[in-house]
Protein backbone atom coordinates (compact mmCIF):
# COMPACT_ATOMS: atom_id res chain seq x y z
CA UNK A 1 0.00 0.00 0.00
CA UNK A 2 1.90 3.35 -0.92
CA UNK A 3 1.56 6.20 1.46
CA UNK A 4 0.57 9.96 -0.10
CA UNK A 5 3.01 12.32 0.60
CA UNK A 6 3.06 14.62 3.26
CA UNK A 7 1.98 18.37 1.75
CA UNK A 8 2.17 21.20 4.31
CA UNK A 9 -1.10 22.53 4.91
CA UNK A 10 -0.09 26.12 3.48
CA UNK A 11 1.75 24.43 0.45
CA UNK A 12 -2.09 22.65 0.06
CA UNK A 13 -3.87 25.87 0.02
CA UNK A 14 -1.53 27.70 -2.21
CA UNK A 15 -1.81 25.76 -4.88
CA UNK A 16 -5.41 25.42 -4.47
CA UNK A 17 -5.53 28.96 -4.54
CA UNK A 18 -3.15 29.32 -7.68
CA UNK A 19 -5.37 26.28 -9.49
CA UNK A 20 -8.37 28.81 -9.13
CA UNK A 21 -6.70 31.98 -9.93
CA UNK A 22 -5.50 30.51 -13.23
CA UNK A 23 -8.86 28.96 -14.49
CA UNK A 24 -10.16 31.74 -13.30
CA UNK A 25 -7.49 34.01 -15.54
CA UNK A 26 -8.54 31.63 -18.99
CA UNK A 27 -12.19 33.46 -18.92
CA UNK A 28 -13.20 37.23 -19.67
CA UNK A 29 -14.25 39.62 -16.50
CA UNK A 30 -17.35 41.01 -15.49
CA UNK A 31 -18.09 44.33 -13.85
CA UNK A 32 -21.06 45.63 -11.79
CA UNK A 33 -21.88 48.98 -11.08
CA UNK A 34 -24.21 51.80 -9.61
CA UNK A 35 -25.32 54.56 -12.47
CA UNK A 36 -28.02 56.99 -11.59
CA UNK A 37 -31.06 54.54 -12.00
CA UNK A 38 -29.93 51.35 -10.30
CA UNK A 39 -27.29 49.17 -11.07
CA UNK A 40 -25.63 47.91 -13.86
CA UNK A 41 -24.24 44.90 -14.93
CA UNK A 42 -21.49 44.22 -17.66
CA UNK A 43 -19.90 40.63 -18.94
CA UNK A 44 -17.61 39.87 -22.26
CA UNK A 45 -19.90 36.91 -22.92
CA UNK A 46 -19.73 35.13 -26.59
CA UNK A 47 -23.73 33.36 -25.55
CA UNK A 48 -26.16 35.04 -25.54
CA UNK A 49 -27.63 31.80 -23.99
CA UNK A 50 -25.29 30.78 -21.51
CA UNK A 51 -25.66 33.59 -18.56
CA UNK A 52 -22.68 34.88 -16.53
CA UNK A 53 -25.59 37.46 -14.99
CA UNK A 54 -28.87 36.57 -13.89
CA UNK A 55 -31.65 37.34 -11.61
CA UNK A 56 -31.79 35.84 -8.05
CA UNK A 57 -34.69 38.05 -6.84
CA UNK A 58 -36.77 40.71 -7.16
CA UNK A 59 -33.70 43.26 -6.24
CA UNK A 60 -31.18 41.18 -6.55
CA UNK A 61 -28.82 40.26 -9.51
CA UNK A 62 -25.71 37.97 -9.74
CA UNK A 63 -22.93 38.03 -11.76
CA UNK A 64 -20.33 35.63 -12.46
CA UNK A 65 -17.21 34.48 -13.96
CA UNK A 66 -15.06 31.55 -14.48
CA UNK A 67 -16.42 27.70 -15.10
CA UNK A 68 -19.71 27.87 -16.53
CA UNK A 69 -21.02 24.59 -14.69
CA UNK A 70 -19.98 25.85 -11.47
CA UNK A 71 -21.24 29.15 -11.08
CA UNK A 72 -24.69 27.90 -12.54
CA UNK A 73 -24.85 25.24 -9.93
CA UNK A 74 -24.54 28.74 -7.31
CA UNK A 75 -27.01 30.30 -9.36
CA UNK A 76 -29.55 27.61 -8.95
CA UNK A 77 -28.94 27.04 -5.06
CA UNK A 78 -29.35 30.86 -5.04
CA UNK A 79 -32.62 30.92 -7.06
CA UNK A 80 -33.98 28.11 -5.06
CA UNK A 81 -32.91 29.28 -1.80
CA UNK A 82 -34.16 32.94 -2.43
CA UNK A 83 -37.46 31.79 -3.34
CA UNK A 84 -38.15 29.67 -0.99
CA UNK A 85 -37.31 31.76 1.47
CA UNK A 86 -39.68 34.85 0.26
CA UNK A 87 -42.65 32.08 -0.04
CA UNK A 88 -42.04 31.20 3.65
CA UNK A 89 -41.77 34.30 4.62
CA UNK A 90 -41.90 37.49 2.83
CA UNK A 91 -40.32 38.98 -0.29
CA UNK A 92 -38.95 41.71 1.37
CA UNK A 93 -37.45 39.17 3.53
CA UNK A 94 -34.82 38.22 0.69
CA UNK A 95 -31.65 40.13 1.12
CA UNK A 96 -28.73 40.44 -1.03
CA UNK A 97 -26.39 39.88 2.15
CA UNK A 98 -28.35 36.21 2.99
CA UNK A 99 -27.52 35.23 -0.58
CA UNK A 100 -23.68 36.45 -0.40
CA UNK A 101 -23.33 34.84 2.88
CA UNK A 102 -24.43 31.21 1.87
CA UNK A 103 -22.27 32.05 -0.86
CA UNK A 104 -18.99 32.42 0.89
CA UNK A 105 -19.90 29.18 2.96
CA UNK A 106 -20.37 27.40 0.36
CA UNK A 107 -17.81 28.71 -1.51
CA UNK A 108 -15.59 28.38 1.58
CA UNK A 109 -16.01 24.68 2.23
CA UNK A 110 -15.58 23.85 -0.84
CA UNK A 111 -12.39 25.21 -1.13
CA UNK A 112 -11.25 24.07 2.33
CA UNK A 113 -12.75 20.28 2.09
CA UNK A 114 -12.69 19.14 -1.56
CA UNK A 115 -9.33 18.71 -3.89
CA UNK A 116 -10.72 20.55 -6.56
CA UNK A 117 -11.39 24.29 -5.72
CA UNK A 118 -14.13 25.83 -7.59
CA UNK A 119 -12.63 27.99 -10.47
CA UNK A 120 -15.74 30.76 -9.49
CA UNK A 121 -15.91 34.25 -9.06
CA UNK A 122 -19.17 36.13 -8.07
CA UNK A 123 -21.12 39.07 -7.40
CA UNK A 124 -24.01 39.68 -5.74
CA UNK A 125 -25.89 43.42 -6.04
CA UNK A 126 -28.84 44.37 -4.62
CA UNK A 127 -30.60 47.59 -5.39
CA UNK A 128 -32.13 49.62 -2.72
CA UNK A 129 -34.31 52.38 -2.63
CA UNK A 130 -31.89 54.47 -2.51
CA UNK A 131 -28.33 54.17 -4.10
CA UNK A 132 -27.00 54.69 -0.55
CA UNK A 133 -28.90 51.84 0.34
CA UNK A 134 -27.09 49.46 -2.87
CA UNK A 135 -25.11 46.74 -1.54
CA UNK A 136 -22.47 45.45 -4.08
CA UNK A 137 -20.83 41.96 -2.54
CA UNK A 138 -17.74 40.21 -4.14
CA UNK A 139 -17.22 36.72 -3.33
CA UNK A 140 -13.90 34.70 -4.18
CA UNK A 141 -12.94 31.25 -5.06
CA UNK A 142 -11.76 31.12 -1.61
CA UNK A 143 -14.73 32.05 0.53
CA UNK A 144 -13.99 35.55 0.88
CA UNK A 145 -16.34 38.17 1.09
CA UNK A 146 -15.80 42.01 0.49
CA UNK A 147 -18.73 44.04 0.28
CA UNK A 148 -18.11 46.68 -2.58
CA UNK A 149 -18.58 50.50 -3.21
CA UNK A 150 -20.04 51.79 -6.15
CA UNK A 151 -18.31 49.54 -8.71
CA UNK A 152 -15.95 45.88 -8.78
CA UNK A 153 -14.41 44.47 -11.49
CA UNK A 154 -14.35 40.09 -11.19
CA UNK A 155 -12.21 37.74 -13.10
CA UNK A 156 -8.75 36.96 -14.23
CA UNK A 157 -7.15 40.68 -14.42
CA UNK A 158 -9.98 42.28 -12.07
CA UNK A 159 -7.01 44.90 -10.85
CA UNK A 160 -6.26 45.64 -14.22
CA UNK A 161 -10.31 46.26 -15.45
CA UNK A 162 -10.97 47.96 -11.93
CA UNK A 163 -8.33 50.04 -12.33
CA UNK A 164 -9.44 51.20 -15.91
CA UNK A 165 -13.21 51.48 -14.39
CA UNK A 166 -12.21 53.78 -11.52
CA UNK A 167 -11.48 56.67 -13.55
CA UNK A 168 -14.34 57.16 -15.86
CA UNK A 169 -16.87 55.60 -12.86
CA UNK A 170 -19.82 58.00 -11.70
CA UNK A 171 -22.11 56.39 -9.34
CA UNK A 172 -24.73 59.38 -11.04
CA UNK A 173 -23.63 59.14 -14.42
CA UNK A 174 -26.52 57.85 -17.01
CA UNK A 175 -26.85 54.43 -18.42
CA UNK A 176 -25.37 55.23 -21.63
CA UNK A 177 -22.29 56.61 -19.85
CA UNK A 178 -21.73 54.02 -17.22
CA UNK A 179 -22.20 51.38 -19.78
CA UNK A 180 -19.68 53.08 -21.67
CA UNK A 181 -17.12 53.23 -18.57
CA UNK A 182 -17.87 49.34 -18.32
CA UNK A 183 -17.27 48.64 -22.07
CA UNK A 184 -13.98 50.75 -21.82
CA UNK A 185 -13.18 48.50 -18.90
CA UNK A 186 -13.61 45.25 -20.24
CA UNK A 187 -11.84 46.00 -23.65
CA UNK A 188 -8.83 47.21 -22.07
CA UNK A 189 -8.58 43.85 -19.98
CA UNK A 190 -4.93 42.38 -19.65
CA UNK A 191 -3.55 45.65 -21.62
CA UNK A 192 -4.91 44.94 -24.80
CA UNK A 193 -7.37 46.89 -26.60
CA UNK A 194 -9.94 45.50 -27.94
CA UNK A 195 -13.21 46.45 -29.91
CA UNK A 196 -16.38 45.31 -27.68
CA UNK A 197 -19.49 44.95 -29.68
CA UNK A 198 -23.20 44.56 -28.73
CA UNK A 199 -23.11 40.56 -30.05
CA UNK A 200 -19.92 40.46 -27.30
CA UNK A 201 -21.60 41.82 -24.42
CA UNK A 202 -24.21 40.50 -22.45
CA UNK A 203 -25.75 43.55 -20.33
CA UNK A 204 -28.37 43.51 -17.84
CA UNK A 205 -29.61 46.44 -15.13
CA UNK A 206 -31.55 46.55 -11.85
CA UNK A 207 -33.29 49.10 -12.47
CA UNK A 208 -34.52 51.31 -9.30
CA UNK A 209 -37.60 52.27 -10.43
CA UNK A 210 -39.06 49.34 -12.03
CA UNK A 211 -41.91 47.48 -10.35
CA UNK A 212 -41.70 44.25 -8.92
CA UNK A 213 -39.03 41.95 -10.31
CA UNK A 214 -36.19 44.88 -11.17
CA UNK A 215 -33.48 43.00 -13.18
CA UNK A 216 -34.00 43.48 -16.84
CA UNK A 217 -31.99 42.58 -19.69
CA UNK A 218 -30.57 44.93 -22.30
CA UNK A 219 -29.66 43.35 -25.94
CA UNK A 220 -30.83 43.97 -29.11
CA UNK A 221 -30.97 47.04 -30.78
CA UNK A 222 -31.66 48.80 -26.89
CA UNK A 223 -28.20 47.67 -26.45
CA UNK A 224 -26.74 48.81 -29.66
CA UNK A 225 -28.20 52.60 -29.15
CA UNK A 226 -27.47 52.70 -25.69
CA UNK A 227 -23.16 51.91 -26.85
CA UNK A 228 -23.51 54.66 -29.46
CA UNK A 229 -24.56 56.94 -27.31
CA UNK A 230 -22.03 56.22 -24.82
CA UNK A 231 -19.51 56.36 -27.32
CA UNK A 232 -21.14 60.33 -28.73
CA UNK A 233 -20.35 60.44 -25.39
CA UNK A 234 -24.01 62.24 -25.26
CA UNK A 235 -24.66 63.83 -21.92
CA UNK A 236 -27.92 64.88 -20.33
CA UNK A 237 -30.27 62.13 -22.81
CA UNK A 238 -31.90 59.75 -19.70
CA UNK A 239 -34.56 58.66 -22.40
CA UNK A 240 -32.42 55.25 -22.26
CA UNK A 241 -35.33 53.35 -20.33
CA UNK A 242 -37.77 51.84 -23.12
CA UNK A 243 -40.70 50.96 -21.02
CA UNK A 244 -41.97 52.86 -17.87
CA UNK A 245 -39.57 54.03 -15.05
CA UNK A 246 -39.66 57.97 -14.91
CA UNK A 247 -35.61 57.96 -15.59
CA UNK A 248 -34.99 60.76 -13.40
CA UNK A 249 -33.96 62.90 -16.90
CA UNK A 250 -31.15 65.59 -17.10
CA UNK A 251 -27.84 63.24 -15.79
CA UNK A 252 -24.63 65.55 -16.65
CA UNK A 253 -22.58 62.30 -17.60
CA UNK A 254 -19.65 65.05 -18.17
CA UNK A 255 -16.99 62.36 -15.86
CA UNK A 256 -17.27 59.66 -18.37
CA UNK A 257 -17.14 61.63 -21.33
CA UNK A 258 -12.68 62.73 -21.34
CA UNK B 1 -27.69 30.33 10.72
CA UNK B 2 -30.45 29.35 7.86
CA UNK B 3 -32.62 26.76 7.79
CA UNK B 4 -31.16 23.37 5.66
CA UNK B 5 -27.55 25.00 5.84
CA UNK B 6 -26.16 22.35 7.68
CA UNK B 7 -22.07 22.14 7.95
CA UNK B 8 -21.60 24.91 5.74
CA UNK B 9 -23.21 23.61 2.39
CA UNK B 10 -27.07 23.95 1.37
CA UNK B 11 -28.51 20.20 1.10
CA UNK B 12 -27.38 18.76 -1.91
CA UNK B 13 -31.06 19.32 -3.41
CA UNK B 14 -30.32 23.19 -3.65
CA UNK B 15 -27.34 22.04 -5.99
CA UNK B 16 -28.81 19.53 -8.13
CA UNK B 17 -29.31 20.05 -11.71
CA UNK B 18 -32.69 18.51 -10.61
CA UNK B 19 -35.94 20.38 -11.15
CA UNK B 20 -37.57 23.97 -12.16
CA UNK B 21 -40.41 23.02 -10.52
CA UNK B 22 -40.59 25.25 -7.10
CA UNK B 23 -43.28 22.86 -5.82
CA UNK B 24 -41.57 20.01 -6.46
CA UNK B 25 -38.66 21.05 -5.07
CA UNK B 26 -40.59 22.13 -1.95
CA UNK B 27 -41.79 19.10 -2.33
CA UNK B 28 -38.03 17.38 -1.47
CA UNK B 29 -36.78 20.11 1.06
CA UNK B 30 -39.77 21.67 2.61
CA UNK B 31 -42.74 19.48 2.54
CA UNK B 32 -44.44 21.20 5.21
CA UNK B 33 -44.36 24.73 3.81
CA UNK B 34 -46.73 22.76 1.09
CA UNK B 35 -50.24 24.09 1.21
CA UNK B 36 -52.72 21.49 2.60
CA UNK B 37 -50.07 19.54 4.38
CA UNK B 38 -50.99 19.96 7.69
CA UNK B 39 -54.96 18.99 7.66
CA UNK B 40 -54.34 15.72 7.15
CA UNK B 41 -57.62 13.58 6.58
CA UNK B 42 -59.45 13.67 10.12
CA UNK B 43 -63.12 14.75 10.51
CA UNK B 44 -63.46 14.30 6.83
CA UNK B 45 -67.53 12.98 7.57
CA UNK B 46 -68.19 16.69 9.54
CA UNK B 47 -67.89 20.02 7.04
CA UNK B 48 -65.34 21.97 7.93
CA UNK B 49 -65.97 24.79 6.06
CA UNK B 50 -66.16 27.23 8.80
CA UNK B 51 -62.89 27.13 9.16
CA UNK B 52 -62.08 29.66 6.38
CA UNK B 53 -64.25 31.98 4.07
CA UNK B 54 -65.37 31.99 0.95
CA UNK B 55 -64.16 34.14 -1.56
CA UNK B 56 -66.76 34.89 -3.66
CA UNK B 57 -67.51 36.24 -7.83
CA UNK B 58 -65.11 36.55 -10.29
CA UNK B 59 -65.63 37.99 -13.78
CA UNK B 60 -63.05 37.95 -16.83
CA UNK B 61 -63.40 39.18 -20.09
CA UNK B 62 -61.56 39.50 -23.48
CA UNK B 63 -61.20 42.29 -25.36
CA UNK B 64 -59.10 43.33 -28.63
CA UNK B 65 -55.64 43.55 -27.85
CA UNK B 66 -56.16 42.32 -24.19
CA UNK B 67 -58.47 40.53 -21.28
CA UNK B 68 -59.82 42.04 -18.11
CA UNK B 69 -59.80 40.33 -14.33
CA UNK B 70 -62.04 41.74 -11.93
CA UNK B 71 -63.23 40.89 -8.38
CA UNK B 72 -65.69 41.55 -5.86
CA UNK B 73 -64.31 42.69 -2.31
CA UNK B 74 -66.37 40.50 0.04
CA UNK B 75 -65.47 37.02 1.39
CA UNK B 76 -68.49 35.24 3.63
CA UNK B 77 -68.63 33.32 6.70
CA UNK B 78 -72.02 31.27 6.05
CA UNK B 79 -74.03 34.05 6.87
CA UNK B 80 -71.59 36.67 8.58
CA UNK B 81 -69.16 39.22 6.26
CA UNK B 82 -65.69 38.04 6.85
CA UNK B 83 -64.06 40.42 5.45
CA UNK B 84 -65.33 43.85 3.13
CA UNK B 85 -61.99 44.41 1.51
CA UNK B 86 -59.99 41.55 0.47
CA UNK B 87 -58.17 41.10 -2.93
CA UNK B 88 -58.87 37.76 -4.92
CA UNK B 89 -57.09 38.94 -7.81
CA UNK B 90 -53.02 37.96 -7.88
CA UNK B 91 -50.80 39.09 -10.42
CA UNK B 92 -48.44 36.06 -11.28
CA UNK B 93 -46.28 37.08 -13.72
CA UNK B 94 -46.21 39.78 -16.19
CA UNK B 95 -48.59 38.60 -18.60
CA UNK B 96 -51.03 36.35 -16.89
CA UNK B 97 -52.85 37.09 -13.68
CA UNK B 98 -55.49 34.71 -11.24
CA UNK B 99 -58.32 34.91 -9.45
CA UNK B 100 -59.72 32.76 -6.56
CA UNK B 101 -62.96 31.62 -5.73
CA UNK B 102 -63.83 29.22 -2.90
CA UNK B 103 -62.04 28.46 0.38
CA UNK B 104 -60.10 31.73 0.63
CA UNK B 105 -57.39 30.25 3.06
CA UNK B 106 -56.53 27.80 0.57
CA UNK B 107 -57.01 29.66 -2.50
CA UNK B 108 -54.30 32.45 -1.21
CA UNK B 109 -51.70 29.93 -0.28
CA UNK B 110 -52.50 28.33 -3.99
CA UNK B 111 -52.01 31.59 -5.58
CA UNK B 112 -49.15 32.40 -3.71
CA UNK B 113 -47.56 29.38 -4.74
CA UNK B 114 -48.50 29.18 -8.38
CA UNK B 115 -46.78 32.49 -8.04
CA UNK B 116 -43.52 31.92 -7.27
CA UNK B 117 -44.05 28.69 -9.49
CA UNK B 118 -43.88 31.21 -12.75
CA UNK B 119 -41.46 33.26 -11.32
CA UNK B 120 -38.95 30.41 -10.24
CA UNK B 121 -39.35 28.30 -13.73
CA UNK B 122 -38.61 31.90 -15.79
CA UNK B 123 -35.34 32.00 -13.71
CA UNK B 124 -34.21 28.57 -13.66
CA UNK B 125 -34.99 28.22 -17.10
CA UNK B 126 -34.39 31.54 -18.52
CA UNK B 127 -37.94 31.82 -20.02
CA UNK B 128 -40.90 31.96 -18.90
CA UNK B 129 -43.38 29.07 -19.65
CA UNK B 130 -46.41 29.18 -22.55
CA UNK B 131 -49.63 30.77 -21.52
CA UNK B 132 -50.63 26.80 -22.27
CA UNK B 133 -47.54 25.54 -19.94
CA UNK B 134 -49.01 28.14 -17.21
CA UNK B 135 -52.95 26.81 -17.58
CA UNK B 136 -51.65 23.43 -17.02
CA UNK B 137 -49.29 24.01 -14.42
CA UNK B 138 -52.60 25.82 -12.32
CA UNK B 139 -54.54 22.39 -13.61
CA UNK B 140 -52.11 20.14 -11.70
CA UNK B 141 -51.94 22.65 -8.46
CA UNK B 142 -56.06 22.28 -8.04
CA UNK B 143 -56.30 18.52 -9.00
CA UNK B 144 -53.31 18.77 -5.95
CA UNK B 145 -56.15 20.16 -3.42
CA UNK B 146 -58.70 17.49 -4.47
CA UNK B 147 -58.16 16.06 -0.72
CA UNK B 148 -58.79 19.25 0.95
CA UNK B 149 -61.98 19.75 -2.20
CA UNK B 150 -63.82 16.70 -0.84
CA UNK B 151 -63.68 17.63 2.81
CA UNK B 152 -64.71 20.92 1.57
CA UNK B 153 -62.01 23.08 0.84
CA UNK B 154 -63.23 24.10 -2.70
CA UNK B 155 -61.02 26.11 -4.64
CA UNK B 156 -62.20 27.27 -8.11
CA UNK B 157 -59.00 29.91 -9.77
CA UNK B 158 -59.54 32.03 -12.98
CA UNK B 159 -56.66 31.96 -14.86
CA UNK B 160 -56.01 35.27 -16.82
CA UNK B 161 -53.32 35.97 -19.55
CA UNK B 162 -52.33 37.34 -22.95
CA UNK B 163 -50.72 34.88 -25.30
CA UNK B 164 -47.66 36.35 -26.46
CA UNK B 165 -47.51 34.30 -29.87
CA UNK B 166 -51.09 35.04 -31.12
CA UNK B 167 -51.11 38.60 -29.34
CA UNK B 168 -55.04 37.80 -28.11
CA UNK B 169 -56.05 37.54 -24.17
CA UNK B 170 -56.90 34.13 -23.11
CA UNK B 171 -59.55 33.13 -20.21
CA UNK B 172 -59.32 29.23 -18.30
CA UNK B 173 -61.57 28.10 -16.01
CA UNK B 174 -60.96 25.20 -13.51
CA UNK B 175 -63.19 22.64 -11.89
CA UNK B 176 -62.60 21.28 -8.02
CA UNK B 177 -60.80 18.27 -9.88
CA UNK B 178 -58.64 20.28 -12.04
CA UNK B 179 -60.09 20.04 -15.24
CA UNK B 180 -59.02 22.97 -17.76
CA UNK B 181 -61.75 24.58 -19.67
CA UNK B 182 -60.55 27.41 -21.98
CA UNK B 183 -63.52 30.29 -22.12
CA UNK B 184 -63.85 32.19 -25.34
CA UNK B 185 -64.89 36.12 -24.71
CA UNK B 186 -65.96 35.91 -21.09
CA UNK B 187 -66.66 34.12 -17.75
CA UNK B 188 -67.05 34.37 -14.58
CA UNK B 189 -66.67 31.89 -11.31
CA UNK B 190 -67.67 32.07 -7.54
CA UNK B 191 -71.28 32.26 -5.80
CA UNK B 192 -72.53 35.17 -7.74
CA UNK B 193 -70.86 33.80 -11.06
CA UNK B 194 -74.66 33.22 -12.55
CA UNK B 195 -76.31 36.30 -12.66
CA UNK B 196 -72.28 38.13 -13.56
CA UNK B 197 -72.19 36.00 -16.24
CA UNK B 198 -75.67 36.84 -17.85
CA UNK B 199 -75.16 40.22 -17.27
CA UNK B 200 -72.24 40.07 -19.36
CA UNK B 201 -73.97 38.28 -22.05
CA UNK B 202 -76.47 41.07 -22.66
CA UNK B 203 -73.39 43.93 -22.21
CA UNK B 204 -70.93 42.07 -24.53
CA UNK B 205 -69.65 43.57 -27.46
CA UNK B 206 -66.63 42.34 -29.90
CA UNK B 207 -65.02 45.56 -29.87
CA UNK B 208 -65.04 46.69 -26.92
CA UNK B 209 -61.91 49.03 -25.49
CA UNK B 210 -60.41 48.76 -22.28
CA UNK B 211 -62.63 51.58 -20.82
CA UNK B 212 -65.90 50.25 -21.96
CA UNK B 213 -64.76 46.44 -20.85
CA UNK B 214 -64.11 47.43 -17.53
CA UNK B 215 -67.60 49.10 -17.52
CA UNK B 216 -69.20 46.03 -18.25
CA UNK B 217 -67.28 43.94 -15.44
CA UNK B 218 -68.70 46.21 -13.00
CA UNK B 219 -71.96 46.08 -14.17
CA UNK B 220 -71.73 42.38 -14.06
CA UNK B 221 -70.38 42.59 -10.57
CA UNK B 222 -73.31 44.51 -9.61
CA UNK B 223 -75.90 42.20 -11.20
CA UNK B 224 -73.73 39.53 -8.69
CA UNK B 225 -74.28 41.79 -5.60
CA UNK B 226 -78.01 42.88 -6.46
CA UNK B 227 -78.71 39.35 -6.56
CA UNK B 228 -76.47 37.10 -4.65
CA UNK B 229 -75.80 38.03 -0.87
CA UNK B 230 -72.74 36.66 -0.67
CA UNK B 231 -71.29 39.49 -3.07
CA UNK B 232 -70.24 42.82 -2.27
CA UNK B 233 -71.10 45.94 -4.20
CA UNK B 234 -68.97 48.80 -4.67
CA UNK B 235 -69.41 50.94 -1.25
CA UNK B 236 -69.61 54.07 -1.98
CA UNK B 237 -69.52 55.18 2.02
CA UNK B 238 -66.22 53.25 2.64
CA UNK B 239 -64.95 53.79 -0.59
CA UNK B 240 -64.66 50.00 -1.09
CA UNK B 241 -64.90 49.33 -4.95
CA UNK B 242 -64.18 46.45 -7.07
CA UNK B 243 -60.61 45.39 -8.16
CA UNK B 244 -59.52 45.00 -12.11
CA UNK B 245 -56.73 44.06 -13.64
CA UNK B 246 -55.60 44.35 -17.19
CA UNK B 247 -53.08 42.91 -19.46
CA UNK B 248 -51.97 43.92 -22.54
CA UNK B 249 -49.01 43.47 -24.80
CA UNK B 250 -47.57 45.78 -22.05
CA UNK B 251 -47.89 43.42 -19.63
CA UNK B 252 -49.84 43.56 -16.42
CA UNK B 253 -51.34 46.53 -14.71
CA UNK B 254 -54.17 47.63 -12.07
CA UNK B 255 -56.66 49.24 -12.53
CA UNK B 256 -56.18 52.47 -10.49
CA UNK B 257 -58.38 52.84 -7.14
CA UNK B 258 -59.60 56.62 -8.87
CA UNK B 259 -60.27 55.05 -12.43
CA UNK B 260 -62.37 52.29 -10.85
CA UNK B 261 -64.11 54.61 -8.68
CA UNK B 262 -65.41 57.15 -11.35
CA UNK B 263 -66.60 53.84 -13.54
CA UNK B 264 -68.11 52.28 -10.09
CA UNK B 265 -70.03 55.59 -9.01
CA UNK B 266 -70.97 56.01 -12.63
CA UNK B 267 -72.87 52.31 -12.57
CA UNK B 268 -74.30 53.07 -9.27
CA UNK B 269 -75.72 56.15 -10.02
CA UNK B 270 -77.09 54.91 -13.27
CA UNK B 271 -78.97 52.12 -11.43
CA UNK B 272 -80.54 54.77 -9.23
CA UNK B 273 -81.83 55.81 -12.66
CA UNK B 274 -82.58 52.38 -13.29
CA UNK B 275 -82.06 49.62 -10.78
CA UNK B 276 -81.77 46.95 -13.25
CA UNK B 277 -79.02 48.37 -15.09
CA UNK B 278 -78.66 48.89 -19.09
CA UNK B 279 -81.70 47.14 -20.88
CA UNK B 280 -80.04 44.80 -23.97
CA UNK B 281 -81.65 46.04 -27.52
CA UNK B 282 -84.08 44.07 -28.72
CA UNK B 283 -84.25 43.17 -32.89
Amino acid sequence: MSMPFYVAPEQQMKDKADYARKGIARGRSAVVLQYEGGILMVADNMSRTLHKISELYDRIGFAAVGRYPEFENLRLMGVRFADVRGYQFDRRDVSGRQLANIYAQTLGTVFSESLKPWEVEIVVAEVGDTAAEDEIYRITFDGSIVDEQGFVAVGGSSEHVSTQLKDRFAADAPLSAALNAATHALAHENGEERELEAANLEVAILERSRQHRKFRRIHGSRLASLIEEGQRGTTGGASVSGDSGTGAGTGTGDEADE
Amino acid sequence: MFEGFEGGRMSAAFMSAGTSSFTEFLREVKPDLLPGQHLGSGGAATSAEHLTPDATTIVALTFPGGVLLAGDRRATQGNVIANRDMDKLYRTDEFSAVAIAGSAGIGIELAKLYQVELEHYEKLEGRSLSLEGKSNKLAQMVRGNLGMAMQGFVVIPLLVGFDENTEKGRVFSYDAVGGRYEEHRYYSVGSGSVYARGSIKKLYRDDLDETTAIKVALEALYDAADDDSATGGPDLHRKIFPLVDVITEDGHRRISTDEVARLATEVVEGRAVNPDGPRARLG
